[in-house]
């Protein structure tokens, strides 16, 4: 695609925030103690990031909570103000970053429409004028008159998500909207932003869903400790941020096969896959056997080693997981000597619908304990192809069958 | 797709005013307009609800500095004098006690969108001011009841009516923008109002009081005021500022008063305003 002009320009955006020790919040304490000077932790949100976003684009900001993301959209918003750098921005910005901002429970659909829109900076005729397009598209006509307190939290944020969209602004922030309401109305948020994207508005989404960054976003941004990490394809953005998740503190720049470990009593040497030929593979056909191979490397004696793995979606969310110990034979010790490398390896059977998945590994000592000798590290990270998508994430054997139960009247 | 390139526009920051005069008077007036309807028709009674607070702290009142007291005594219409005072400094004290929670109490529109930071204890003093405008009414058809006659100078009312608002906006943005730094403020200002209102010729008139107490009080900004409001209002023989201060150059006091109070508004809204979302 070929980008559009700038419409939001950062440059060197620093937003340090000051955390008194000792929070004084009274003037009884202040004056009670009127010469001690307050002391402050500061805490650096934002050091110095500088990004382009262009006229049209469906630009994602990713990171971990507390990386800057959110900062970073209040300071776009207004809502904070930059220590350094400037910003700037063509167009009219819709300055709100939350859903239904303002929304009085105690008003009417029709008034808080009105008191919405003009939030989102519409003037107070505009917003009039709109109001039956909103509650059109929100689908409300015969709840206008309603008390807002009224209304079901599904009613509430379809309002909301109709207002925003009737305000039309060129530039839209978003935190995290995509996570609320039902299915149908998800669909039609995932609609209205592919629409308003192609129509040359610009929205900037902020969130740690990384199955909407890859769907919706042209170009994504991860931010780590308030610093700018990787800027561009969405895909290698959210990869990126898997391996911050699960690869510990250090694996952000480096992979996670290298990834540097804190406390390493034992070491990831190798991960891989193989087809049924023995074949190393990068991803699976959907319904063949997954042959798993993880070679790891003790770097001191390991007493009573435990190997975990986690399977999960590209939503983060687990499907499942497997944990092995060490296969002894008749009479040996549960040790493993530094220096002696252990592959975990097998065929896993594989239900496993198509998409996207990663694999976590750990390894811990001391079963009873629990310590870990290799912290938690994201090592794979395959696709299942096949024609046969499902709902979930994983098809089972099922021996369910429907039948009539009485016969039909004639 | 175009290439050239589009104006940018520099991305400034919260403050009293961003985001434009037009979209903070839209939300002044949206936001003043709703508090107000939320008070008269949320409840059946709504206004008769507001009007009976100032009505029955007047029959106390009454009831105590004419019967108890006799406080009043001597002093032409004393009855609707208190009446009309408890009216005007009920403005000031409602306004002021409500805007110092404002910033708070908005904290949803303050943290989640870019809102001019003035509009909201200027939206708490005007709906005090709709509410002291109705109350009035009241007021004035007990003037009338009681037999005071109109005089020119009722047309003067607009003078002190600014005087007070510009003075109660003042307070307001001073209170509503520390408050979030410093959460005692609250009941500070609740304690400082009260005494306040006993320091403010409300209950009386202030040539009744000794001479050196009236040294003191004649100080505050608010005194004038109501000497105004009654000189004008009801008793055209009534001394006035002036002559209850000894001379008009004891007057250059609370008139510094006052347009200090005004500076150092500004200058801490404006200086509070850009972090008042970070301290909430």
């Amino acid at each position: 695609m070929l980008a559009g002009p700038v419409a939001i320009e950062a440059r060197d955006v620093q937003k340090t925030f000051r955390i008194p020790h000792q929070r004084v919040d009274s003037l009884k304490e202040r004056a009670a103690h009127p010469f001690t000077r307050q002391e402050y932790r500061e805490l650096h949100a934002l050091q110095g990031l500088s990004f382009d976003v262009h006229r049209g684009e469906f630009f994602g900001i990713v990171g971990r909570n507390g990386s800057g993301k959110s900062t970073l959209l209040k300071l776009m918003a207004s809502i904070y103000r930059a220590d350094g750098g400037r910003i700037r921005m063509a167009g009219r910005l819709a300055p709100f970053i939350e859903l239904g901002v303002g929304f009085n429970p105690e008003l009417s659909a029709r008034e808080n429409v009105v008191l919405n829109g003009v939030l989102m900076g519409l003037g107070r005729r505009e917003a009039a004028k709109r109001f039956d397009a909103v509650i059109e598209f929100a689908g409300l006509e015969e709840f206008v008159e309603l008390k807002l307190k009224n209304y079901s939290s599904g009613m509430m944020v379809r309002l909301a998500f109709a207002v925003m969209v009737g305000a039309d602004a060129d530039i839209m922030l978003i935190d995290e909207v995509l996570a609320v309401g039902d299915a149908s109305f998800a669909q039609k948020c995932t609609d209205v932003f592919r629409e308003r994207r192609d129509a040359g508005k610009t929205i900037v989404l902020v969130t740690h869903d990384m199955a909407t960054v890859q769907a919706f976003c042209d170009r994504a941004m991860l931010i780590a400790d308030g610093e700018l990490r990787y800027i561009g394809d969405p895909e290698e953005a959210a990869l990126r941020y898997y391996r911050l998740n699960f690869g510990g503190p250090d694996a952000s720049d480096g992979g996670p096969r290298e990834g540097g470990v804190p406390d390493v009593n034992a070491r990831l040497l190798d991960a891989w896959l193989e087809n049924e030929a023995g074949e190393r593979v990068e991803n699976v056909q959907q319904g063949e056997p997954i042959g798993f191979n993880v070679l790891v490397e003790a770097r001191h004696e390991l007493v009573s080693p435990v190997f975990g793995f986690h399977f999960f979606n590209a939503d983060g969310v687990t499907v499942f997981g497997l944990n092995r110990t060490l296969e002894l034979e008749q009479g040996r010790r549960d040790v493993i000597p530094g220096g002696t490398r252990v592959r975990i390896a097998g065929k896993i059977e594989n239900p496993l619908l198509p998409g996207r998945y990663f694999v976590s590994a750990w390894i811990s000592r001391n079963r009873s304990q629990g310590d870990f000798a290799m912290h938690v590290l994201r090592v794979l990270d395959f696709v299942v192809y096949g024609t046969k998508p499902g709902p979930g994430n994983v098809s089972v054997n099922a021996d369910v069958e429907a039948f009539l139960e009485t016969e039909p009247a004639e | 797709m175009t290439t050239e390139a589009l104006e940018l526009r520099e991305v400034r920051g919260p403050s009293a005013l961003g985001g434009g005069r037009q979209r903070s008077l839209d939300l002044l007036y949206l936001l003043a307009a709703t508090e107000f309807k939320r008070t008269y028709f949320g409840t059946v009674l709504g206004y008769l609800w507001s009007l009976a607070r100032p009505l029955i702290l007047f029959g106390v009142l009454l009831v105590v500095f004419t019967q108890a007291f006799r406080l009043g005594q001597g002093t032409p219409h004393y009855e609707v004098m208190l009446l009309f005072n408890i009216v005007l400094f009920g403005f000031f004290q409602e306004a002021t006690t409500t805007a110092v929670g404002s910033m708070v109490t908005q904290e949803g529109v303050v943290r989640k969108t870019q809102f001019p930071r003035l509009v909201i204890p200027l939206a708490v003093v005007l709906t005090a001011l709709f509410n002291l405008l109705l109350n009035l009414v009241v007021v004035f058809i007990f003037i009338l009841a009681f037999g005071v006659s109109p005089t020119w100078t009722w047309l003067l009312m607009p003078v002190v009516l600014a005087s007070l608002f510009v003075l109660t906006t003042a307070v307001s943005m001073i209170v509503s923008s520390l408050f979030p730094r410093f959460r005692d403020l609250g009941i500070i200002w609740t304690v400082a109002a009260t005494a306040l209102f006993y320091a403010t010729p409300v209950l009386y008139p202030l040539e009744k009081v000794s001479h050196t107490v009236r040294e003191v009080l004649t100080l505050s900004p608010l005194a004038p005021i109501f000497e105004l409001a009654r000189k004008w209002v009801i008793d055209p023989h009534a001394p006035g500022p002036a002559a209850v201060a000894g001379g008009y150059a004891r007057l250059l006091v609370p008139a510094a008063i006052y347009v200090a109070i005004c500076v150092f508004a500004v200058w801490i809204f404006n200086r509070e305003a850009p972090r008042i979302a970070e301290e909430l």
